[in-house]
């Protein structure tokens, strides 16, 4: 049994630890160690409240077997999971922090006592307050995460869900949990307690339905940050430095994720929360625009040829790559581009892929190194004296219309210039319109070649053809 | 007149807020992903909280309504643990430079 005094400097260590293992992050050289660190302040938080508690009854036991089960499933996932699913895992560990903020708020509602925040129907002003905002945050978290979790997972239609009056409605049960949260206070009524944690969960699913499949990457973020939010109001409740630092750090990570990918497609968070964009909009009359623009289609012998003629390629993958499952292919094409010295690199866009960042890891994971790929400002300029720009799988991200027409819906989004390279090759199965239900101008080029197939075989066949 | 400790504990939260703030904005864009699934690791430190509850049971009564919340917790707390570390872990061996390559 240790004294409180030692535990919290104990947990102050661990907070430390965390910090640490968010700064390693700032380059992957110092990524892994900084790993390391996150894992051993979690060690120190867990042992030093085993220590505290000095119960070394059968519960111990108990503990450690849900401790040992639980890891074994997290394990076994962690190693199972394919890094195209990476979003819905994501989303799916959102909902268990939030869930398990909501049950330790429930432990502690029910039995104050072990807490020392007071006794059942006479908790502590502060610490009752505390308790319910953890447990309606982490509410809406769990649901709201499983809500993405199942859209992105294609269980549930990414297309927005809206119906009249949802706005109006959310506010209500809003403003309703604040009402009972104050009303708990006074009553101290373990039903409203109940009805807070119900109607949060309801918050939580109203308020991820209307976003479309386009806006998950906010999303995600958002989650991420509610769960620091939650963990961070239970922190309150418990009195715990360490739990108080993560939710912090947490919160403010995923709010500033949540801007980043804002930004990146130019819309402002409110109408990303409003949701109903990526909804489709009066689709046959594009159509028929679409049938009098000629486009210019090729195969992958020209595209072949084009390549092995260039001096230099930049790659613009997307989201439709990761589908095809395409990334290792063309790793393969690139490599046999740089044996004719040919110099490749990639360009990502901010929103490729479902989640910030999906796209760097999905190439990592087909031994692309990371300092060939470059970030949407660090290479837009090159495009310009770049021979080939070879698209495959992004679309909305190259849309020129971003730049040219304000009547776009994406307008004003910064875009990937590929349209200023000699030549584009343009990977896509059909002339359909990306996520943001718009007709991308970029095929209608000039300069640009159509490549129609799925983008794993077209990226094969190229691999045939430059032989 | 005495500090109420809730303030030094306010302190704490919006001193790490800004933290937060400034290291989150030091992360590589390339690396976004990881830094997600590693802070969904690190909030899972709320298990302290569900290992508290769940050894408030007596002898007589391991698991009573209390603690039963607090062994889900820590299933679901340690799921994220173990998931959220190890799936960075992999995530993070994969990024290689240039001169890392053996081809």
């Amino acid at each position: 049994m240790i004294s409180a005094n030692l535990a919290a400097i104990f947990y102050l260590v661990s907070g430390i630890l965390f910090i640490l293992a968010l700064r390693g992050l700032s380059s992957p050289d110092t990524s892994r160690q900084g790993n390391y660190f996150g894992i051993a302040g979690m060690i120190i938080a867990i042992v030093v409240t085993f220590l505290s508690i000095g119960n070394f009854s059968t519960s111990l036991v108990y503990v450690i077997i849900f401790l040992v089960i639980g890891g074994a499933i997290g394990a076994f996932i962690a190693i199972k999971i394919p890094m195209t699913a990476m979003p819905e895992l994501v989303a799916g560990f959102h909902s268990l922090v939030g869930l398990a903020a909501v049950f330790v708020a429930i432990a502690a509602f029910l039995n104050p006592a072990v807490f020392n925040l007071g006794n059942i129907g006479d908790i502590k002003l502060a610490s009752l307050i505390e308790m319910s905002i953890g447990a309606a945050v982490g509410a809406i978290t769990f649901s709201g995460s499983i809500i993405a979790f199942l859209k992105l997972r294609g269980i549930m239609s990414g297309a927005p869900i809206i119906f009249s009056g949802q706005h109006i409605l959310n506010l209500i049960l809003g403003i309703g949990i604040f009402v009972l949260i104050f009303y708990l206070c006074k009553t101290q009524s373990s039903n409203i307690f109940w009805t807070v944690i119900i109607i949060s969960f309801l918050v939580g699913v109203l308020l991820i339905i209307p976003i479309g499949g386009a806006d998950m990457p906010v999303v995600i973020s958002m989650l991420n940050s509610y769960s620091g939010w939650a963990a961070a109001g239970i922190g309150f409740t418990l009195e715990n430095t360490a739990l108080i630092i993560t939710g912090a750090l947490v919160g403010s990570s995923g709010a500033i994720l949540s801007y980043i990918m804002c930004k990146a497609m130019n819309r402002s968070f409110v109408s990303v929360i409003l949701g109903g964009f990526g909804a489709d909009s009066s689709t046959d009359d594009k159509k028929e625009k679409k049938d009098q623009k000629p486009v210019k289609s090729g195969n992958a012998e020209d595209a072949a040829f084009l390549m092995k003629n260039a001096s230099s390629v930049i790659i613009v993958p997307g989201y439709g790559m990761a589908v095809a499952q395409a990334q290792h292919a063309l790793r393969e094409m690139v490599d046999k581009l740089k044996k004719n010295d040919i110099k490749v690199t990639y360009a990502i866009h901010p929103v490729a892929g479902r989640m910030p960042g999906h796209m760097n890891v999905l190439l990592a994971e087909a031994n692309v190194p990371y300092d060939e790929v470059f970030e949407l400002e660090d290479i837009n300029n090159d495009f310009a004296n770049s021979d080939v720009a070879f698209v495959i799988g992004a679309n909305d991200v190259t849309n020129p219309v971003a730049k040219t027409d304000p009547k776009s819906p994406i307008f004003g989004m910064p875009v990937l210039d590929v349209e200023k390279c000699k030549s584009v090759l343009f990977v896509k199965r059909s002339l359909s319109p990306g996520y943001a239900g718009i007709d991308n101008e970029l095929f209608y080029r000039d300069n640009t070649l159509m490549l129609f197939a799925d983008a794993k075989k077209m990226t094969e066949d190229i691999v045939k053809n430059l032989d | 007149m005495e500090i109420d400790p809730f303030i030094f504990r306010l302190s704490i939260f919006i001193l790490s807020i800004f933290i937060g703030y400034y290291v989150v904005w030091s992360v590589t864009p390339s690396l976004h992903t990881p830094l997600m699934s590693v802070t969904n690791a690190i909030s899972s430190v709320i298990i302290v909280g569900a290992i508290i509850a769940a050894l408030a049971g007596t002898s007589e009564s391991i698991f009573n309504t209390s603690s039963i919340f607090g062994f889900i917790a820590i299933i679901l707390a340690a799921i994220n643990i173990f998931g959220g570390f190890l799936v960075t872990q992999r995530m993070l061996q994969m990024y290689k430079k240039k001169k890392d390559k053996k081809k």
